[in-house]
């Protein structure tokens, strides 16, 4: 198996606050990371610097042999690799569901118009909206949105999805609807880096699970092993409370 | 008191023509203020240290004095420093364009910034460049932000050419007055002057609500 994401002595900084300190780490392809871990423990800042949304302060960081330090056209390329999922799902709300989703293929894949439709058009279905495709982001619910915005990213064609806390902002209905596209994702061997909470997903679909505190990965094991028999007081404590 | 309304219909011509001027004032002063304000806005918005402070200390400069010093400055400062003698009329123009274009700046600013982080970084992470995002995503819903107060600033401006009485452009106020040395019926010329910039600007917030109403506010 050949690393798509490494980190290498990665640090980074928000002024004299030390967020990601000195992270080593490669990511395969076809794994599925769940990245668990305190608020402030860097597990987002992690994820953000791997499509460059923060620029990491030293070290390196290649994603699929490009380093994030390219410059803006490499970063563009990486970013064109790396589908991303925020947490407030952030679709353009002056375009309904379709042109959320064609709009990547069209702007950044440079496809023409009528492709970019039918190719929005399977990827509403794959996540279950083929019949939401003219609906507008506030006519949704919290989960169709999120369901979009994963085929958004989807569109660009990546080959790692980047998903971060995806379903905190959900009801734990609708969070089953958004859970359950990412199992599928996983199951066609996409690799997925997933800051997240659910740690029924972790077990279920997590082929490694990394536990950060202060800016370092202080777990990094197989989901299974640790989630009910914690290494140490500090990750014990921590999944008592979520 | 002996007051005739009929009077006016004698010099509605010379309203009208100052009407004309005032709108003429008005619409090329928008067009370039606006122009300026956007640009400005945007070095405001996105520009590095030096594009912002410049920008910064031009809309400082101009919200921080009034009107009609900026029309004395122009017109009567302006030869004296650098030989360059310009018309009342395009002083005119001139003014509106500088002032509007720095109350608009803060209005783009204020709408661009008022767009969620989060949207500007969704088009980032799919990889679109800077100048896409802000032209197909920021750009279009900050444009819906900015109706309203840029309507006001419509109305400011128009009301504004009311100043230009100072450097002696013939518009609506500068008619008025005329009218008023001539014959001293203030009552019915002063009223009607007042109803013609009522028409202007009813108009005026008529086109922008109908433009709102049209325009969803993401």
């Amino acid at each position: 198996m050949s690393a798509i994401i490494e980190f290498k002595n990665v640090s980074k900084h928000f002024g004299p606050l030390k967020v990601l300190e000195e992270v080593d780490l490669d990511i395969n392809r076809g794994e599925v990371v769940v990245l668990i871990g305190p608020s402030g423990s860097g597990k987002s800042t992690l994820l953000r610097c791997i499509n460059g949304l923060e620029m990491i302060t030293s070290g390196d960081l290649l994603v699929d042999g490009l380093s994030v330090k390219g410059g803006n056209k490499i970063l563009r390329e990486i970013r064109q690799e790396a589908g991303m999922v925020f947490q407030q799902f952030n679709l353009f709300p002056q375009m309904n569901a379709l042109e959320n989703v064609a709009f990547g293929q069209r702007h950044v894949r440079g496809m023409g118009r009528k492709a970019a439709d039918i190719s929005a058009q399977e990827l509403l279905e794959k996540v279950g909206l083929g019949d939401k495709s003219r609906h507008y982001p506030h006519e949704l619910s919290g989960g169709q949105q999120q369901r979009v915005a994963i085929a958004r990213a989807l569109a660009i064609k990546p080959k790692v999805m980047l998903f971060d806390e995806p379903t905190s902002a959900l009801d734990p209905e609708l969070k089953q609807e958004v859970l359950s596209v990412m199992r599928k994702l996983a199951e066609e061997q996409m690799t997925m880096v997933v800051v997240t909470h659910e740690m029924s997903f972790a077990k279920q679909v997590g082929t490694r699970l990394i536990f950060m505190e202060h800016g370092k990965i202080a777990v990094d094991a197989n989901p299974a092993d640790v989630i009910d028999n914690p290494p140490n007081d500090r990750m014990k404590d921590f999944l008592r409370h979520v | 008191m002996n007051i005739d309304w009929s009077i006016i219909i004698n010099f509605l011509p010379q309203l009208f023509h100052g009407a004309k001027i005032t709108l003429y004032i008005t619409v090329t002063g928008l067009i370039g203020g606006i122009t300026l304000g956007a640009v400005i806005g945007l070095m405001r918005a996105y520009g590095g240290y030096i594009l912002n402070t410049l920008a910064f200390i031009y809309v400082e400069i101009i919200r921080g004095t009034p009107i009609v010093v900026q029309v004395m400055f122009l017109y009567f400062a302006l030869p004296v420093l650098v030989d360059i003698r310009i018309d009342p009329m395009t002083t005119a123009i001139l003014a509106i364009v500088i002032n509007a274009g720095a109350y608009v700046a803060e209005i783009v600013r204020g709408a661009v910034l008022s767009i969620s982080k989060g949207l500007t970084e969704a088009g980032r992470a799919i990889g679109l460049p800077r100048w896409k995002v802000v032209v197909y995503i920021v750009g279009p819903l900050a444009f819906r932000r900015l109706i309203p107060p840029l309507g006001n600033q419509c109305i400011v401006s128009l009301k504004d050419t009311s100043l230009f009485i100072v450097i002696g452009v013939g518009e609506l106020t500068r008619t008025g007055q005329e009218i008023m040395a001539a014959n001293f019926r203030a009552v019915e010329i002063w009223t009607a002057v007042a109803v013609f910039y009522l028409i202007m600007t009813g108009t005026l917030s008529l086109l922008l609500r109908i433009i709102e109403k049209r325009m969803r506010i993401l």
